[in-house]
């Protein structure tokens, strides 16, 4: 990066936020735990742009709920969800999807969304799982 | 300081409404009279659609394609192009079902007056089935699992001339092959001298028929030509104006402004929520290289779901499998090995299920499920899976839980797939087909419009888009919308020709 460039869109919330999206990234995509350190800021860079071009209101619900998936296995656990192994914090997250509160299941949804299209929106992903859609159509295959 | 413009006719929105409209009025520009067509988003040149996922989805869908409705449980798909929406639909086109045409009940609508004008418009944009030949597996196991589990498989015709089988056309086709309006009426409308206009967000419509404009500026690295006319606020007068902006577009321009709309304005809402389900075949299969979408079945009236053969790309699968974990990512690996079908839910307008404005007069839908709306959900889904098994996939990923049903399951379906695995916000529900707020009807006690789109109590007011619909079409509707336009711009010439201007 130049000294000119425009900083890189960050995760709302800050460096205990990285690390809460992490955790919750790892979970939804146990192959992320593989990628490298150029490919998690790929997946950041990703998601930070798609939450940089929402409203405010959006990026403090983002972050208040990123915070709010970081503590709130404590009261269950003992332990922050960053903390937990990884099957704990598959459990936590489970009962976070099936929870009869709307507002948790939402919020959850939002999250394990924003891991999605950070991790499978890399052209490096389409490619790992096989998906080889090709402007040129039938005549590409042939 | 504003700039002011002054036109005899201004149309809001390029889509299969305002692109129509502008095609039919435009030989009236002969004769003297002023047209323009303001569209909020941009003209793209043919190289920029790239089939790039996020990059497409970004510069073509409102907020990337993930519109919320205001309880967040569902996100809605329409796009801001040059050629609205109809540069990201697949092009399937049919006509509106008779025994839906005659349950609305429009005074002065007849289904064929729009059957006549729907062959029109099919014929114009090339509408055809596709050539056997070109059919992907995806396509040819949907229907041959369709025919397997007993169901009437039907197959779509298409608006595509000289199609290569990207597969791409929710990203808008990279090979200009899908007969748009962005393709068809739009540039014959400009030939005839209408004036388009991109970029040009209409904010408000006066009583006094002055349109307040705000043209974008282009930013910097973004797709898209500049606007054709200087950034910045325009006041444009004009004497007849036809809103064509889509059911939430063009709800939410006529609810922020000051206008005597009918109380219905906004009510009404319906947009087939759709789910994409998946099955693995044991073995690859052509599923993202062919025209996506040749078949469906149509259980609209018997079970309120109409199933289509679909192919999207690696987010919108992702997003659209139920859970997370390992079960989840092998099914995303398994990408050669999918068949895809689309579950589209036929909804009714039902209370409370309408489109309405921020206090900064940005649109918000309030919808709500049914049940009747998850019950068809429900019911599509275990006909997708019948026909996923009955055309031999190994496994099918569906809302259920655990949610991959093995061969085992095909059996038992009633059993594991049932309506309390749809709870809103478990699952990923979204739709494209977003219908009314400004339905048709008999007077302002009960609708917006009158069956040739003309705003009760606001003559020189038009519309001419889904919003018209007084509820859902249960097919994919941007045939009906065109047909509905046409009318929309006979009932102006007429107008035009009896005030004698």
């Amino acid at each position: 990066m130049t000294p000119s460039s425009p900083a890189p869109p960050r995760l709302p919330g800050g460096g205990r936020a990285r690390g809460v999206f992490r955790a919750v990234a790892a979970c939804v995509v146990p192959d992320a735990t593989r990628l490298d350190a150029a490919q998690w800021d790929e997946v950041e860079a990703i998601v930070a742009r798609a939450i940089a071009a929402r409203p405010r209101a959006v990026r403090r619900q983002v972050a208040l709920f990123l915070e709010l998936l970081e503590w709130l296995p404590l009261f269950r656990y003992g332990r922050r969800l960053s903390r937990l192994d990884p099957a704990r914090r598959a459990r936590f997250l489970d009962l976070l999807q099936r929870a009869p509160v709307l507002l948790l299941r939402r919020g959850f949804w939002g999250v394990r969304t924003l891991v999605l299209m950070g991790y499978y929106g890399r052209p490096g992903a389409a490619a790992d799982i096989g998906y080889r859609a090709d402007a040129r159509g039938w005549e590409a295959r042939r | 300081m504003i700039a002011s413009r002054s036109y005899d006719i201004v149309v809001i929105g390029s889509g299969a409404g305002g692109g129509t409209v502008a095609q039919e009025l435009g030989p009236l520009v002969r004769d003297g009279v002023r047209i323009l067509v303001l569209e909020k988003g941009p003209r793209f040149a043919d190289q920029e659609f790239t089939g790039r996922e996020l990059e497409m989805a970004d510069a073509l869908y409102q907020d990337g394609g993930a519109f919320l409705t205001r309880d967040g449980t569902m996100t809605l798909a329409f796009a801001s192009a040059y050629g609205g929406s109809t540069v990201v639909y697949t092009g399937t086109s049919l006509t509106a079902p008779a025994r839906v045409i005659h349950a609305w009940a429009i005074p002065g609508l007849a289904h064929g007056d729009l059957t006549r004008r729907s062959a029109k418009y099919a014929e114009q944009n090339n509408v055809h089935p596709l050539d056997d030949a070109l059919i992907n597996d995806n396509n040819r196991l949907f229907l041959e699992g369709g025919r397997k589990a007993g169901y009437l498989v039907e197959q779509f015709p298409v608006n595509v001339k000289g199609c290569r089988g990207s597969s791409l056309c929710n990203l808008g086709c990279p090979n200009q092959a899908k007969q748009g309006t962005n393709r068809v009426q739009l540039p014959r409308a400009e030939r005839a001298g209408v004036e388009i206009v991109t970029r040009a967000e209409v904010l408000r419509i006066e009583p006094d028929r002055t349109l307040t404009v705000h043209v974008s500026q282009k930013a910097a690295g973004t797709k898209g030509a500049p606007s054709e006319w200087a950034p910045g606020d325009y006041q444009v007068r004009t004497r007849i104006v036809v809103a064509a902006a889509g059911a939430i577009g063009t709800s939410a321009l006529l609810l922020r402004s000051p206008l005597p709309a009918p109380r219905s304005l906004g009510h009404g809402f319906t947009c087939h929520p759709a789910l994409i389900l998946v099955a693995e075949h044991p073995h690859p299969i052509t599923n993202d290289v062919g025209h996506p979408k040749s078949y469906f079945v149509d259980h609209a009236a018997s079970e309120r779901f109409v199933l289509e053969t679909c192919m999207y790309f690696p987010f919108v699968t992702a997003k659209s499998l139920t859970g997370f974990g390992a079960a989840h990512s092998a099914i995303m690996y398994a990408f050669p090995r999918l068949q895809m079908i689309l579950i589209l839910a036929c909804d009714h307008a039902a209370p409370g299920n309408r489109i309405a404005v921020s206090r900064a007069g940005s649109p918000v839908v309030h919808y709500r499920f049914t049940p009747e709306t998850i019950d068809g959900l429900v019911r599509g889904t275990r006909a997708a899976a019948r026909i996923f098994f009955a055309a031999g996939a190994r496994r099918v990923h569906a809302p259920a839980d655990p949610p991959l049903l093995e061969a085992a399951d095909a059996g038992r379906l009633e059993e594991r797939i049932t309506a309390r695995h749809f709870r809103p916000g478990m699952l990923a529900v979204s739709a494209a087909h977003l219908m009314g707020g400004c339905g048709m009807g008999r007077s302002a006690a009960d609708s917006v419009t009158d069956g040739w789109g003309r705003v009760h109590g606001i003559p020189w007011l038009r519309v001419a888009d889904a919003s018209l619909f007084p509820d859902a079409l249960e097919i994919n509707p941007y045939l009906t919308i065109m047909a509905l336009a046409d009318r929309v711009a006979e009932g102006i010439r007429r107008d035009l020709a009896a005030t004698g201007a």
